[in-house]
């Protein structure tokens, strides 16, 4: 059976990082773009635990017919309102990520893109409209390793980031920017979301593979895309980018001076930089520079 | 009687241990219910206190050790919460008296341990309620915006004025003036239970009930106010709080008393009741037939062991029970009939109906 068949009858197990989400949909569109999205990732019609057991169903009386709408349930329980049916798929992910930023206090959790190269890991963190995401797609599609676009998540006892390898959530112009890119595979896009157009990309196969593989931060890095701007490299206060990634973080504030710590480690041992960009291809470019410096240095 | 749905976790409350021998493919449900219930950071905490939370198989121990975290990060803003209110109410010069779960924490008893704290309940003398309601404005709590019902519910028929939101950090204040409500039918005197605040090591100004006002209060809260979304995480409180102060010296006789003194015997006699059934809590059997005389009996306590058994559950909302909320439903309505005078009740009800229909 394949996995659209799977996800309608009795869900599915789907292992990603350090979670494994049992997911189940009768939504066409969920069930075609989850079989798309996650058709390298590690999948089982049984397993003994899952951590969320997550679904997105249709509405039930009047939205099954009128202006259809989706509801996403993690545990049984509705931690959103209903979303138009022709966002069921973003739903879903969006809801994965909630129960992961809701649950997961294991680990101290940054809301940051993150990939790596050499096992070194860049995270990027950054507000929407910053272009982290379409920036860490781009990223992932020339050869650095996939974690996370969203969620960043840093171990409490060895600084160790673990990939979670999902989808990358892109929005409005940069769907058709990122379509362009040799490899790039997207689910169909979903319009008018509270985020404006939103299309899913499938993560590269090797990043799946390999979602296993921890690997320590090097590199911190505030993205900021301006259409204006002259694409630059620069060195940020250490200080500031510890405040940022503070009010950044969907956990910090759980943590307390155990939080405090860790971050101020990881800051010690990062450089932090900002990388203002008009383009993308420059900005690979910097950011591949990055990474061959500390290859040469080590 | 029927097997509990929630049997394993009922178990590890009564037995940390037991969660050792629990197979992956349960674990599941267990979290599931655990974290519904309030009780996922206190199951964490017993193993962790036994050194055997290393034992549990990696994935679900990773959900345990979130829960604690988070547990352990209430503690800590619950603390620090007091110290603000503390200087808030300095003005006064009223004693600080701590109600429920902020009392469990700043006196550390065993009921505090892996609990999240909600409001933050205070007890107050009702002359000084404005007064209180100012200092607190000044400090950054607001009234919460209540619509006009709700302001007079509160303020004629309730125990406790509107809950005040601090503007920054969004804690909740819940002010009292006594444990129930002046229109419940048993009747209260807040000043016998003012009387029995008794100052927190090393906080001069800061004041808890006594052990046995803090065990009637408990059952009062949770028997008779009709909310039962958490409330096996309440009567695992209760246990705690009957298994620490049981071994202090005249706490079962001085129970009974001021059970009788402030007639609050019926809640009194259902913590006792279901704290031994469920979880399996000590008492002794003088203390519990002592109440037993004054509790139902026949029928009648065959029918409200059915509703509080089903009631006082952890749920899994993957796998539903019905009857846990047919229970909850008709306990809900008892909680308003202890509460309210007839003129009221339906009015309330009706209302509150309304209200949810809309939501």
């Amino acid at each position: 059976m394949n996995l659209a068949a799977r996800a309608a009858a009795g869900g599915f197990f789907l292992r990603t990082g350090p979670f494994v989400f049992h997911v189940r949909s009768s939504m066409p569109a969920v069930t075609s773009g989850v079989a798309l999205l996650y058709a390298d990732h590690p999948v089982t019609d049984a397993a003994e635990f899952a951590d969320f057991r997550v679904s997105v169903s249709p509405a039930s009386g009047v939205r099954r017919y009128w202006r259809p709408q989706a509801i996403f349930r993690c545990d049984g329980f509705q931690p959103f309102k209903p979303l138009p049916a022709a966002q069921a798929l973003p739903f879903l992910e969006w809801g994965m990520n909630w129960a992961i930023a809701e649950h997961a206090h294991q680990f101290l959790i940054i809301h940051a893109a993150a990939v790596e190269r050499d096992g070194r890991v860049a995270i990027l963190p950054g507000l929407s409209g910053s272009g982290k995401s379409t920036l860490c797609a781009a990223l992932a599609l020339r050869g650095w390793r996939l974690f996370t676009d969203e969620l960043t998540l840093i171990s409490l006892h060895d600084s160790a980031i673990s990939p979670l390898v999902r989808p990358v959530s892109l929005k409005n112009e940069s769907i058709e920017v990122i379509r362009r890119f040799p490899g790039a595979t997207l689910s169909d896009p979903a319009e008018d979301t509270a985020k404006g157009t939103v299309a899913l990309m499938k993560p590269p196969v090797e990043s799946v593979r390999r979602a296993d593989e921890r690997a320590l931060p090097a590199w911190i890095v505030f993205p900021r895309f301006g259409r204006m701007e002259t694409t630059r490299l620069e060195p940020r206060s250490k200080a500031e980018t510890f405040i940022e990634l503070a009010n950044n973080s969907f956990n910090y504030h759980v943590h307390g001076r155990r939080g405090f710590e860790l971050l101020a480690g990881i800051i010690e041992r990062c450089a932090c930089l900002s990388l203002t960009f008009n383009d993308l291809e420059p900005a690979i470019a910097l950011l591949d520079g990055l990474a061959e410096r500390s290859r040469a240095a080590a | 009687m029927r097997p509990r749905p929630d049997a394993i976790l009922i178990a590890a409350l009564r037995e940390p241990e037991r969660l050792l021998d629990v197979p992956l493919s349960e674990w599941g449900a267990l979290i599931r219910r655990g974290r519904h219930a309030g009780l996922l950071g206190r199951l964490a905490f017993l193993l962790d206190e036994r050194g055997l939370i290393g034992r549990v198989p990696e994935q679900p121990r990773q959900h345990l050790v979130s829960a604690l975290t988070m547990a352990e990060k209430h503690r800590r803003d619950v603390l620090w919460e007091v110290r603000c209110l503390e200087q808030a109410l300095e003005p006064l010069a009223l004693p600080l008296i701590l109600l429920k779960g902020a009392a469990y924490a700043i006196a550390d008893l065993p009921a505090s341990r892996g609990r999240t704290f909600g409001d933050i309940d205070i007890l107050v003398p009702r002359a000084a309620i404005r007064d209180v309601e100012r200092c607190l404005a000044a400090a950054g709590w607001r009234p919460s915006p209540v619509d006009r019902w709700d302001e007079r519910f509160y303020r004629e028929w309730m125990h406790q004025i509107p809950p005040m939101v601090h503007a920054y950090r969004d804690t909740i204040v819940d002010v009292h003036h006594t444990i129930v409500p002046p229109t419940a039918r048993v009747k209260l005197s807040p000043s016998k239970l003012l009387e029995t605040a008794r100052p927190v090591a090393n906080r001069p100004n800061v004041f808890t009930l006594g052990p046995a006002e803090i065990i009637v209060h408990s059952a009062t809260h949770l028997f008779n106010e009709g909310e039962f979304g958490r409330s096996l995480r309440d009567l695992t409180d209760l246990d705690l709080l009957l298994r620490h102060f049981g071994s202090v010296p005249d706490f079962w006789p001085s129970l009974l008393a001021r059970t009788e003194e402030l007639d609050l015997l019926r809640p009194v006699f259902y913590a006792l009741r279901y704290t031994q059934r469920i979880l399996g809590t000590p008492v002794p059997d003088h203390v519990a037939n002592a109440a037993g005389k004054r509790g139902p009996a026949g029928v009648r306590l065959r029918v409200m062991d059915a509703l509080f058994e089903r009631a006082l559950a952890a749920e899994d909302l993957e796998d539903p029970d019905r009857s846990v909320s047919a229970a909850r439903f008709m306990l809900y309505i008892r909680g308003h009939y202890l509460r309210l005078p007839p003129r009221l009740l339906l009015p309330h009800l009706v209302r509150k109906a309304a209200l949810r229909g809309k939501a």
